[in-house]
């Protein structure tokens, strides 16, 4: 709580304005759906902003190449990608170099939410296409990918939340938007089981002390909580009695 | 699917009945959002049943062919993501997406549908590109009629970005007055054949045991401006009659929707 102050106090000295008019600790406003894409074991829509992201889960189901499958755990690959038409200027479809590391770190972030010895000698293919894009679209990526994979049913420690944060002038920032992303002097997106209290996701470029970055995270880990419940919501309203 | 089944959709079609109680010249419950996607030019989602079909529409300045040096440019391509369907793989576009893409592609040029002359900017050197591009977010059979529909729709819903001459940039994000010169509107109908039934607007079931296909893809007049047919079997010169009749009338009907 003591972070969510300050960045409060912070914003009050430096009146600094917001697309939307969101306060510092504010994300944009955010819609989750569960259960977008009836072919799939599970699926989900995550909408932040402007910036909205598919995923689709499918497995566990028997490895392919066989070679890869592993006796006494399930693989898990994530794939990124954005449509042609998400961006201002028209971005070429297929794999890329950053798309290919955002599948991986993406990977990465939601591995240890997941009870992979459950279910030995298959692979879950997690699937996320970003069909608009406006700032974080990997944050949402995650969102999505964590609620359908809880969507297929598959036995989990926690629903992966994330989100980014930056800092402005002497404000920190959640939820970076747009033209704040240059103003900001660093970009810190984290993945965060809240339940867990464990950060699964952690990147940033910029440049700053090691104290801001601190506050920083978690500024960002208040953000995820706040998801977390929209996740969960959604998860409810798919499947609660 | 298995031999059951297999005989049991065969064996419905003899009797002119469908898995799903439709009618054979019935198209499943359509579905059109306009402009989903505020970062395309123009865009549009289309669900059939549950087929659902997103397309976008982005504009480029590029140079033109040299055999139309005063012709806009058009390219659509189509992705099949691993999202919408259990079989479908990650990696480049293998021949059924070419080939969705390439059908939707010709009945969008071969009817005129976009006045290209009208996206010249200077001859030989710079035209307005259109890059038509279908992301397949779920299959359920007939992505060719929801991929038409969606492009032709998004076209429709298309305006051109601010291009400065100065700087010679386009300012994506601020959107003109001028809408993209739409003067036809294309639509495909596709049709299945199982024995010597035929089918309108199959589903993944009845397309898994069809022998051929058909898409028609008609013009606001009534011309047919595009044909495809896929499949191991034939057709007679009367089942195309009468498959052009069904799909000019059925044309007319979804038409309106646009």
């Amino acid at each position: 709580m003591a972070s969510l102050t300050k960045s409060l106090k912070c914003s009050k000295e430096a009146k600094m304005k917001r697309p939307n008019n969101r306060k510092p600790t504010e994300f944009r406003p955010l819609t989750v759906v569960a259960g977008v894409v009836p072919n799939a074991d599970g699926s989900a829509m995550v909408k932040l902003g402007k910036t909205t992201a598919i995923a689709s889960v499918y497995g566990p189901r028997s490895v392919y190449p066989k070679w890869k499958r592993k006796a006494d755990r399930a693989i898990v690959n994530c794939t990124y990608s954005m449509v042609p038409f998400s961006t201002d200027e028209r971005c070429r479809p297929g794999p890329s170099r950053r798309s290919t590391e955002i599948s991986k770190v993406i990977g990465d972030a939601l591995l240890p939410s997941i009870f992979v010895e459950e279910y030995p000698k298959t692979m879950i293919d997690i699937y996320i296409v970003v069909i608009q894009a406006h700032s974080g679209t990997r944050t949402v990526g995650i969102n999505a990918a964590s609620v359908a994979l809880a969507d297929a049913g598959i036995s989990m420690r926690d629903i992966v939340s994330s989100v980014a944060a930056g800092k402005i002038d002497n404000t920190y920032v959640l939820d970076l938007e747009g033209k704040e992303e240059d103003a900001s002097k660093c970009d810190i997106p984290i993945a965060y089981m809240p339940r867990k209290k464990k950060i699964t996701l952690l990147q940033m470029d910029g440049d700053l002390s090691a104290k801001d970055v601190i506050e920083i995270i978690n500024l960002a880990r208040k953000g995820c909580e706040q998801i977390h419940e929209k996740q969960k919501e959604a998860l409810i309203k798919r499947w609660g009695i | 699917m298995n031999k059951i089944q297999r005989q049991y959709l065969a064996n419905l079609a003899s009797k002119n009945v469908r898995i799903d109680k439709r009618k054979t010249e019935d198209f499943r419950k359509i579905e059109i959002e306009k402009n989903p996607i505020e970062n395309a030019e123009g865009s549009a989602r289309v669900r059939l049943g549950k087929t659902d079909v997103l397309v976008g529409v982005k504009m480029g300045i590029g140079e033109p062919f040299s055999d139309r040096p005063n012709e806009g440019v058009l390219m659509t391509g189509a992705e099949f993501s691993p999202l919408a369907h259990p079989d479908f793989e990650k990696g480049p576009p293998r021949e059924d997406a070419i080939e969705l893409a390439r059908v939707v592609d010709r009945g969008i040029r071969e009817s005129g549908a976009i006045d290209m002359k009208k996206l010249c900017i200077k001859k030989d050197e710079k035209v307005w590109m259109v890059f038509v591009d279908i992301q397949i977010i779920n299959h359920d059979g007939n992505m060719i009629d929801a991929a038409a529909l969606a492009a032709i729709t998004a076209l429709c819903n298309t305006k051109l970005p601010v291009y400065n001459k100065k700087t010679d940039m386009i300012e994506y994000g601020k959107k003109s007055a001028t809408k993209l010169p739409v003067s036809y509107k294309p639509v495909a109908v596709t049709f299945a054949k199982i024995g010597d039934t035929f089918l309108v607007d199959p589903n993944i079931e009845e397309e898994d045991v069809m022998g051929a296909r058909l898409t028609v893809t008609t013009k606001d007049n009534g011309n047919i401006c595009a044909l495809q047919k896929g499949g191991s079997e034939a057709f007679s010169i009367d089942e195309i009659k009468t498959m052009l009749d069904v799909s000019i009338k059925k044309g007319k009907e979804i038409r309106k929707m646009i």
